[in-house]
């Protein structure tokens, strides 16, 4: 056997996290149990997987959806849920305007439907709650934050955790009414009175940075592509270390 | 077949050269990767082919650019689903850097890596015989930072995330070694033909 000479990474799966190839190689049937209206474009979908492996905070699955004649459509989407042992997990979709399969969720699908998923799959963009974590998301990029503080609450971590979220208005807020003191919104194009309307800066960012926590902070960073490449630079700029940066790109 | 009720799909046209599971993109070009997108200049980009080769070397931009050029136009697929028709990347063909470096006869696998530490694995046979390139241009222009500028390397008949974006290096090796993603419960090759998208497929 030979000895590799690659570099040692500073881009690394974080060593403390497994992930089950057995798991994400096995379709599943999911049933529909429960769907919830978040926003007027994004609902959450209730799943009962008698079978799930469990997941950790931040994973996403891959979801498939078949048609009579055998066409199959299968799309990635980040767990809502935290971890828990309920047999369920929860999926937050935003409505894409002709979207195949963000359309059959929220025009067709009832509880009693199945579909099938596979999963739980990456390991990278995952938290298992040991680390102070910063998460920096927009639109439906705060699914699999979401996640992430939902585990910190059900387990009462102490560890910090800080949530920056960007939204079209506060209408448009996933999970708004669940959010806490962890959590500053910022709005892109309305915003209730007295909060400004703009982008996500570096004058949201570097309070955070300066308030850093002993050890630093684990970023996660999660939305459309250009917003994880805004996000990204902004993070980076204020000083977090790009190997301590987790990105998840929606497309 | 588990037939999903009420779900009919969109109306579809049969595309040769579409593998399964996987849809046309069109005009866009998503960009999947889990890391920052570095700063990385050309002036500081370089290349190198070691491990079980006679000569290991490595290549700097300009003596990258003295290699003869060579072109990919063809298809490429991604494992999230979906495929782009008819892209042109202009760069070098990995030949002439392995015939540089000469490759021993043991040298099975080789593991890419990136100038931001990312890795994937490839057998070398998916490399030579004018399979795979280093491009550092897309449609005649600058291959873009987030697709991998200032250089990438390119292997179009495998899913693409094997093919390294801010490639640094490749090495050679007598065994088969998981990269990133691979150890994240992808596919060891990832063969878009058989759906190779997850370990165990
Ligand atoms: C890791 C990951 C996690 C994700 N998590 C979430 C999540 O938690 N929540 C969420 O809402 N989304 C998530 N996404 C995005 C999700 O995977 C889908 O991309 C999204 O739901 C859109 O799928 P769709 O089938 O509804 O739309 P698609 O049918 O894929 O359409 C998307 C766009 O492309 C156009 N289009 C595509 N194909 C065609 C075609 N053949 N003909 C015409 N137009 C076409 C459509 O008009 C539309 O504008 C995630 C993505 C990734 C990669």
């Amino acid at each position: 056997m030979t000895e590799t000479t690659t570099p040692a990474t500073r881009f690394a799966v974080p060593g403390r996290i497994a992930v089950s190839g057995q798991a994400a190689s096995r379709w599943q049937t999911a049933t529909l149990t429960e769907i919830r209206r978040e926003t007027p474009r994004a609902a959450t979908f209730r799943l009962a997987v008698p079978e799930w492996a469990g997941h950790l905070p931040g994973q996403h699955l891959l979801l498939r959806l078949t048609a009579p004649d055998g066409y199959v459509a299968q799309r990635h989407y980040s767990i809502a849920s935290a971890p828990d042992a309920s047999g369920h997990i929860e999926l937050t979709l935003d409505r894409v305007p002709d979207g195949e399969v963000s359309g059959w969720f929220h025009t067709v699908a009832r509880p009693g439907d199945t579909v099938e998923v596979r999963g739980p799959l990456s390991g990278f963009f995952a938290w298992p709650g040991d680390r102070p974590a910063l998460l920096l998301g927009a639109g439906s990029g705060v699914v699999p934050l979401m996640s992430m503080v939902r585990h910190h609450r059900a387990r009462g971590l102490t560890v910090p955790l800080r949530m920056l979220v960007s939204a079209r208005s506060p209408e448009e807020l996933i999970y708004a009414a669940e959010l806490g003191a962890e959590t500053t919104p910022v709005f892109t194009r309305s915003a209730p009175p007295g909060v400004p309307v703009g982008r996500m800066a570096a004058a949201h960012v570097a309070p955070l940075l300066a308030d850093r926590p002993a050890g630093g902070w684990e970023a996660y960073v999660c939305g459309s592509n250009a917003f994880a490449e805004h996000a990204s630079r902004l993070l980076v700029a204020a000083g977090q270390p790009v190997e301590r940066i987790r990105v998840e790109r929606f497309g | 077949m588990n037939v999903t009720r009420g779900f009919t799909g969109r109306p579809r046209v049969h595309r040769p050269g579409l593998p399964p599971g996987q849809y046309d993109a069109r005009e866009d070009w998503p960009v999947l990767s889990a890391e920052v997108t570095p700063d990385l200049s050309p002036a500081d980009w370089s290349f190198r082919v070691d491990g079980l080769v006679e000569r290991p070397h490595t290549w700097d931009w300009d003596a990258a650019h003295a290699l003869p050029a060579s072109a990919y136009e063809g298809d490429i697929h991604c494992v999230t689903g979906w495929s782009k028709f008819g892209v042109r990347f202009g760069g070098v063909s990995l030949d002439a850097f392995l015939s540089v470096a000469r490759p021993h006869g043991s040298a099975t696998h080789a593991l890419a890596y990136s100038h931001t530490g990312y890795t994937t694995n490839l057998p070398l046979a998916d490399l030579t015989g004018g399979r795979a390139w280093i491009v550092w241009e897309y449609d005649g222009a600058p291959l873009p930072p987030e697709h991998g500028g200032p250089a990438r390397l390119v292997v179009p008949h495998l899913y693409f995330w094997k093919s390294a974006k801010w490639v640094a290096g490749i090495t050679l090796l007598d065994h088969d070694e998981p990269g990133f993603w691979e150890r994240n419960g992808y596919h060891a090759r990832g063969n878009p033909w058989e759906e190779q998208r997850y370990a165990g497929d």
